[in-house]
């Protein structure tokens, strides 16, 4: 059984997300409407991971030592990048990094109904759809800045 | 300013609601009404009561000619005469054979907003010459505008280095005309207005509970209402409508009235429930009083099923909101709640007025957006007495939102759908690519944010003073100042912001042109030049006329893009372009508005009158054809897009959006800036005394800026314990 290792990886992914909402938020701090969102977003994948740890206790005795979870973590974000190119490469890291918490999020779900634990289920559940929203956020902002950063901007 | 309850003291005219027969008259649309007899078919029973102000020393006598137009000063359109004596604004009357003031108006008009800020008149333009600005003519300074202009444009991408940011003062046909320009001539997504700081919210919580903007209800809704609630009332804002009201209370079988402000202010006692909420908790009140009204089955639960989406959700939310738990929250006693629920449960027709109080708070749409599903729960639109109006701050607010000036495509058009950017460009005769709807429109702030960053390279402010009204002032200053960017300023006055502008174009003001506005109820009225501007001074739709001719924009033909030439063809224009729109308005000429009445829309040729009120029968502008927008998720502004918008069917149906109460994550200390409504983009002023508390705040750097007396007059900024903040010193901090 593996499903500790991948909730880890949620986890993991999840407190990386939180910090990155945050870095970006300080990164760009005379973008107008980043501030608000960003920290909500933060707060919101925060509290995902916690809900998590006591999923990861249940699971830790059944789990195999192996394959270590670092190796499954591969850190997509690091840093902000000044500008507005750089805003936009730094949303689209957040995007990435959302999109492998959404994945890992669909994939505990199946492991959830594979092991019978409705409480897991439910909570993987709520994460997937505050997930949907943070993607849908980080893509219109992506779609606001686009097109300015690309063609306009030198 | 004094309040109206003492300026008019002796003055009230109390009247009573109609009866029964003209209630369903009212009800009928306009040509069956004509068929009527005049005394249940047509009219109010409001009494007109003319007010008249003239110049000490000036009596009606000596008046040479009174000239029709519409107050400058506020939205809601009360219709006036200018006196004119020697070719000189004298006074003026209010006119009292007009549908929405019955010849009321605000002391304020006395003035107009052009002679009311003082100081000299802009008479010739003026161009900056080694860093001084210095009179030139008017082909000197319209050159170099177009010269700069085409030669940003002819990189690729050019169209991204130009913006425009306008103002209140603009009639609808210089509105338009600014919009066809910058989205067709440029092709830039980079317009906006000061409306994105004065009715952003009320536009995005029409849109997103109804499909479109637009004010559902009808002024004469007062007449025949049982109950006002006033959600974030300021008078000021709409002193002739508060008139109407208090009419109605002093008249026999008046409304129960309530009022939502942390003031005690005059609204506020003569409600009959006050509730002082802690500023930035109007979305756990609303949920209460929605909980209220769920939990009593005092809801239209057929109208509800038939006309609405979304009431399983808003139930599971409302849920966690009993009286009680509000009551903490809001700091207002639970009995008040259930006294404001009883009345709201059980009134027959009610009308809603929300105000700033609303939306310069925290969760600025969301709480909007639950005042219109209270009047969804419980049926109340679409016929006489249940009226509900997101109110909106300046006289030019609705027009330029309805013409594409501030940010929408024009006629309340979807930038997301393919079929309402067709419909433009087969309008405009051009190419589809050249519209720009590959994003979303660019905000105000956004806008400053792009000139900041350098790749805005040429912006054009017209009729606004950002410098003193945008958040942010002293880094808008740096960067209206700075020498990359280009900065054409075309106002009355040399202001704060046309001291920083390479060009300074002298306008024409108040009075001083001809053109139309659109009131807060959807009244188009008229406006005829009374007097000449001073020396130089050319009406904004000419300036951008001369503009377009020099910047020889062309159609697919090769004809020139904006074939008006005056302000009656260009209102002509706009009339093709509101066609099969919401805000239809092909039924509406110069010479109908001329000597009448203001018109509602929509009108088209058929109906001979305006739709009195929207949405009668329960049918929403939500059709994904016909829809403003797509939707937004509230709490983060995401674009939910056409497919997953299609996928909720709605058939119009309208939206119950259902939100959470969320403390107001603003606080200061911590390097946090200006809190921002993620939907409606529109900054947020009014901080919550209990998230600063344990800050330690001087208020003594607080300037006299717009910004800080309209956000201290809408929400509460005097009530006990509310701090508001000086946004630009904080940025400091960042």
């Amino acid at each position: 059984m593996h499903l500790a290792h991948y909730l880890r990886l949620l986890h993991r992914s999840q407190t990386a997300l939180a910090e990155a909402f945050r870095e970006i938020r300080r990164g760009h701090p005379h973008e107008p409407d980043m501030y608000g969102v960003c920290e909500r977003l933060a707060v919101q994948c925060r509290d995902q991971a916690r809900w998590l740890e006591p999923f990861v206790r249940r699971y830790e005795p059944w789990t195999s030592p192996s394959p270590e979870p670092e190796r499954l973590h591969q850190p997509l974000f690091a840093g902000t990048r000044p500008g507005g190119l750089g805003l936009l490469r730094d949303l689209h890291d957040l995007y990435l990094l959302a999109t492998e918490c959404d994945i890992a999020c669909a994939m505990i779900a199946q492991g959830a109904q594979g092991a019978r634990d409705d409480e897991l289920l439910d909570v993987v559940r709520r994460c997937g759809g505050e997930l949907a929203v943070q993607l849908l956020w980080l893509r219109t902002r992506m779609r606001h800045a686009a097109p300015q950063a690309l063609v306009v901007a030198s | 300013m004094p309040e109206p309850i003492t300026d008019h003291g002796g003055r009230r005219t109390p009247y009573g609601p109609p009866g029964g027969v003209e209630r369903l008259a009212a009800a009928l649309p306009g040509r069956l009404r004509d068929a009527l007899p005049a005394e249940i078919g047509v009219g109010s029973p409001w009494p007109v009561r003319v007010d008249t102000y003239l110049d000490e020393g000036v009596t009606e006598a000596d008046v040479d000619v009174w000239v029709q137009n519409v107050s400058a000063v506020q939205s809601s359109g009360d219709a006036l005469d200018i006196a004119v004596r020697d070719g000189r604004i004298v006074g003026v009357r209010g006119r009292g054979t007009d549908r929405v003031n019955h010849g009321r108006i605000d002391p304020r008009d006395r003035h107009g907003p052009s002679t009311a800020d003082g100081g000299t008149r802009l008479t010739r333009p003026m161009i900056r010459e080694g860093g001084r600005l210095v009179e030139c003519d008017w082909d000197t300074a319209m050159g170099r505008i177009a010269g700069r202009s085409k030669e940003l444009l002819d990189a690729p991408g050019g169209w991204g280095r130009l913006g425009f940011y306008t103002g209140g003062r603009l009639l609808l046909e210089e509105h338009y005309t600014l919009a066809v320009i910058a989205k067709a001539g440029i092709a830039t997504p980079h317009a906006d207005g000061s409306t994105r700081v004065g009715d952003a919210t009320a536009a995005a919580a029409l849109t997103a509970s109804f499909g479109a903007d637009g004010q559902p209800g009808s002024y004469t809704d007062v007449d025949h209402c049982d109950a006002i609630a006033l959600w974030g009332q300021d008078m000021a804002e709409s002193r002739v409508v508060w008139e109407r009201m208090l009419d109605r209370r002093l008249g026999p079988r008046p409304p129960a009235m309530i009022a939502v402000d942390p003031r005690e202010t005059q609204v506020a006692k003569e409600a009959d429930v006050h509730l002082p909420v802690r500023s930035g908790t109007n979305v756990a009140l609303m949920n209460a009083l929605l909980h209220e009204l769920i939990a009593g089955n005092r809801y239209d639960a057929a109208y509800v099923a038939r006309h609405t989406l979304g009431f399983a959700e808003l139930c599971r939310v409302v849920e966690a909101y009993p009286p009680k738990r509000a009551a903490e929250i809001c700091a207002v006693p639970a009995a008040l709640i259930e006294q404001a629920a009883e009345i709201l449960g059980s009134c027959e027709r009610l009308v809603s007025t929300v105000l700033p109080g609303f939306y310069r708070s925290n969760q600025a749409t969301a709480a909007a957006c639950q005042v219109n599903n209270l009047h969804l729960l419980r049926g109340m639109l679409g016929r006489p007495g249940a009226g509900l109006f997101q109110m909106t701050g300046r006289p030019a607010g609705q027009h330029a939102r309805e013409t594409g000036a501030s940010g929408e495509l024009p006629g309340m058009r979807n930038w997301e759908n393919p079929d309402h950017v067709r419909e433009l460009a087969e309008l405009w005769n051009v190419d589809l690519a050249a519209i720009p709807h590959w994003g979303p429109p660019t905000h105000a702030m956004q806008i400053f944010r792009y000139a900041e960053q350098g790749s805005i390279r040429l912006l054009w402010i017209s009729a606004a003073d950002p410098v003193v009204s945008l958040p942010h002032a002293d880094r808008v200053r740096k960067v209206l100042g700075s020498e990359e960017l280009f900065l054409v300023v075309q106002d009355l006055y040399l202001t704060e912001t046309a001291r920083l502008a390479d060009v300074v174009l002298p306008a024409a003001g108040w009075g001083e042109k001809p053109g139309t506005v659109t009131g807060a109820d959807r009244t188009v009225h008229l406006c005829e030049q009374a007097v000449e501007p001073p020396g130089e001074a050319r009406a904004d739709l000419d300036i951008f006329l001369d503009y377009a001719r020099r910047m020889e924009f062309r159609d697919r033909d090769g004809a020139p893009l904006i074939g008006w030439h005056d302000a009656e063809s260009a209102f002509e224009a706009w009339k093709a372009c509101s066609k099969g729109r919401p805000c239809d308005c092909t039924g509406i000429t110069y010479d109908r508005l001329r000597g009448g009445s203001g018109v509602q829309w929509p009108c088209t040729p058929s109906t001979g009158h305006g739709a009195e009120r929207l949405y009668a029968g329960g049918r929403f502008a939500t059709d994904p054809g016909v829809c403003q927008s797509f939707g937004h998720d509230l709490a983060t502004g995401a674009e939910w897009g056409a497919e997953c918008y299609c996928a909720k069917e709605p058939h119009g149906r309208a939206f119950l959006h259902a939100a959470h109460y969320e403390p107001s994550s603003e606080a200061i200390g911590d390097g946090r800036p200006l809190y921002w409504d993620p939907v409606s983009k529109q900054p947020i002023y009014i901080v919550a005394a209990y998230s600063v508390a344990t800050v330690p705040v001087t208020l003594d750097a607080v300037p006299d800026t717009e910004t800080i007396e309209v956000g201290g007059a809408g929400g509460g900024a005097e009530a006990d314990g509310v701090v508001p903040v000086e946004v630009s010193q904080r940025l400091e901090e960042v």
